[in-house]
């Protein structure tokens, strides 16, 4: 069983949802962002989603722009995004840990020898926002034979007819887009997620992890409420963001308290669960 | 419309597939959120061309609004001045908005009433594509906002006026370098948040499938025109076809018409900026690598781990990473060829053709007709260019007073 099949088996013996959060690569600094990584665990996250940095990112709002800008400056790069992963592998044998990023960067390292080098330094999943199942075959036939998951996205605007096409070959679990808007911008309503979520699920037995606006502890439980786990990326960030100096650099505030954050996160959706 | 006339088994004019691919480039490489919007455009664009009632619209409003058809000017003076082949201009200067992103913008604003979308926005980068967006939006009555790069604003101030007066609402985009890139990956961003209403005007060949083939349809009545006055004029075609390449809309709407004219040379000027082997130009297609950005797979300006590099040019319309991914296609199979013309030159060719033509060209076909001025001499006197003269002038003064060290 993979490590992210796993952790949805235990999630759902526990009968909890699972707490999913986001760090760009090397944001501000590859040894803060590292140790950020490998405190994320024990702070309660159940998967990890790493955002490997890209100029133009062109899903997501000013908080993590503004952080792959600030991760590219400090000398990011798809290798040493890598390197971070098997450099938290080494001491943490079942996070499940899932890439997040752009097409190009993929394009350009060459998608076999990606998809292998991933797998190598214990990547588990990947998810790339301009990879639509339309032309997902760039990538998928790759990450299949390196053991990787390709969680595809389902947004607000994917309708019942499209879902299938969308969910074909889809493994790990699906990501909701909980609202058609960029990152960290607006946060879904109970209401909405109560009507999306029973309609992803009638289509897909995989687990469905919720993203995009959940920024609080209670935004967190409601997300728990409807769906398997919840995806929290901006508003770690600008936690992150927040304890920078004024040259954009790191301080001795900046790990701790981006895990607290993680610790009532998760705190938020113990429980949440019925 | 305007479909191909000719589309026999080796005509090159028959792309894009059904996927959108031109050869390997083009494609469709959007959020989840965006995709049931493309499918919904495509959808849309692909029965509005078979609708006699669109075209037809399409028709009056090119020959009523815009001024259509533009003029081929026999340019003798600067034909005289350059001792070899006889120049021609095609003059979509003289359209209404000054430029041939006009073109465009009708079409589009026609499918987008069509799909009853109610909001319009575009990207800008010399602010022709957000006037002629702007022009079109007031005479429908539709709401309009345009994203342009701070930096951009700040070399184009007349074209942001002109928005505005024509009740557009300008948006500066502070990302990036604050040019035409970062103006794009904006318009994505709202596009996104506003999935339900809005209708994204693209301004180029390039972007997610169909935009590439839909603005390239639209700008195929430059190619058409000037065939058909060329063959007038001359009683032939054409030896060479010139153009300037941004995105590569004029160009590929000069070119598109005349791709099975297997006589026909043709040109796609990029803009070299300050020297191709400086990091400062827009040259995607002679420096760039095949990669995947706003939609596309096509040649971009990136470094070695796929992060895209600024680019730059004097002319904002040009200064793009990218370009429309049949061009990508038409440069691997050979059949155009891509030059490149450096700041320097397209200054020295917008005063030549100031001096001898009496028409002030916009810095975008300064670069094409540098490139004129390099091939003419080489050619016969029996010898046609054709030349897109794609805008006019009067946005780019302050920029060219600039470089001359003039004050105004």
């Amino acid at each position: 069983m993979s490590r992210i099949a796993a952790r949805f088996a235990e999630l759902a013996a526990e009968r909890r949802a699972g707490l999913i959060p986001f760090l760009e690569a090397g944001d501000p600094d590859p040894v803060t962002s590292a140790a950020i990584l490998a405190g994320m665990p024990s702070a309660g996250a159940d998967l990890i989603e790493i955002g490997m940095p890209f100029t133009d990112p062109m899903a997501d709002g000013p908080t993590i722009q503004a952080a792959g800008k600030r991760a590219l400056a400090a000398g990011a790069s798809m290798a040493r995004t890598l390197a971070m992963v098997a450099e938290f592998r080494r001491q943490d044998g079942t996070t499940p840990v899932i890439l997040m990023g752009y097409l190009n960067p993929i394009f350009v390292y060459g998608p076999p020898r990606f998809a292998q080098d991933a797998a190598a330094a214990g990547v588990d999943g990947l998810i790339v926002v301009d990879l639509p199942s339309e032309e997902a075959e760039m990538l998928a036939p790759h990450a299949r034979a390196a053991g990787l998951d390709i969680i595809r996205l389902v947004a607000p605007t994917t309708d019942d007819a499209r879902l299938p096409h969308v969910l074909d070959g889809a493994s790990g679990f699906v990501y909701y887009v909980s609202i058609t808007g960029i990152t960290g911008t607006r946060t879904a309503s109970a209401a909405e997620l109560e009507q999306n979520i029973p309609r992803l699920r009638r289509a897909t037995a995989l687990p469905v992890a919720v993203g995009f606006g959940v920024r609080t502890p209670a935004q967190a439980a409601v997300v728990g409420r409807a769906a398997d786990a919840a995806v929290v990326a901006s508003a770690l960030i600008d936690t992150l963001a927040g304890t920078l100096d004024a040259h954009g650099r790191a301080t001795a505030e900046s790990v701790p308290r981006v895990l607290a954050e993680i610790r009532a996160l998760a705190e938020g959706l113990r429980g949440a669960k019925a | 419309m305007n479909r191909p006339i000719t589309t026999g088994a080796n005509s090159l004019r028959t792309g894009p597939d059904a996927r959108g691919r031109f050869g390997t480039y083009g494609g469709r490489f959007v959020a989840e959120t965006l995709m049931p919007l493309i499918l919904e455009v495509e959808r849309a664009y692909l029965a509005a061309r078979e609708d006699a009632s669109f075209g037809a619209e399409f028709q009056r409003l090119m020959k009523d609004y815009v001024g259509r058809p533009s003029p081929l000017w026999f340019a003798s003076r600067l034909s005289e001045t350059l001792q070899g082949a006889k120049i021609y201009f095609k003059r979509d200067e003289l359209n209404h908005t000054g430029a041939h992103k006009i073109n465009n913008c009708i079409g589009q604003i026609l499918l987008a009433r069509r799909m009853g979308k109610t909001r319009i926005i575009a990207e800008t980068g010399a602010g022709q594509h957000g006037v002629a967006t702007a022009t079109v939006c007031a005479l429908f009555g539709l709401p309009c906002v345009i994203f342009m790069g701070a930096t951009d604003i700040e070399r184009q101030k007349p074209n942001v006026f002109r928005m505005r007066l024509l009740g557009a609402e300008v948006r500066a985009v502070t990302s990036g370098a604050g040019t035409l890139k970062d103006a794009m990956n904006e318009a994505l961003r709202d596009w996104v948040a506003h999935v339900r209403d809005t209708y994204y005007l693209i301004g180029t060949v390039a972007g997610p499938h169909p935009y590439p083939m839909m603005v390239r349809d639209f700008q195929s009545i430059i190619g058409e025109e000037a065939r058909a006055q060329i063959l007038d004029a001359e009683g032939r075609l054409p030896d060479a076809l010139v153009a300037a390449i941004g995105g590569g809309s004029n160009a590929m709407g000069l070119f598109h018409p005349f791709l099975d004219d297997a006589g026909v040379r043709m040109v796609g000027v990029e803009a070299a900026g300050r020297g191709l082997d400086t990091h400062e130009h827009a040259a995607s297609l002679s420096r760039g690598h095949p990669g995947v950005l706003h939609g596309n797979l096509t040649y971009l300006l990136q470094n070695a781990d796929g992060q895209i590099e600024e680019a730059h040019s004097i002319s904002a319309g040009l200064d793009y990473p990218g370009v429309g991914p049949e061009h990508s296609w038409l440069k691997d199979i050979g059949r155009v060829e891509y030059a490149a013309v450096t700041d320097e030159e397209a200054l020295a060719a917008f005063q030549l053709c100031t001096r001898t033509e009496g028409i002030i060209p916009a810095l975008e076909p300064a670069h094409a007709l540098a490139e004129v001025a390099k091939m003419a001499p080489a050619m016969g006197r029996e010898s046609i260019i054709v030349m897109n003269l794609c805008g006019r002038g009067d946005k780019d003064i302050f920029t060219v007073a600039d470089a001359l060290q003039v004050a105004l």
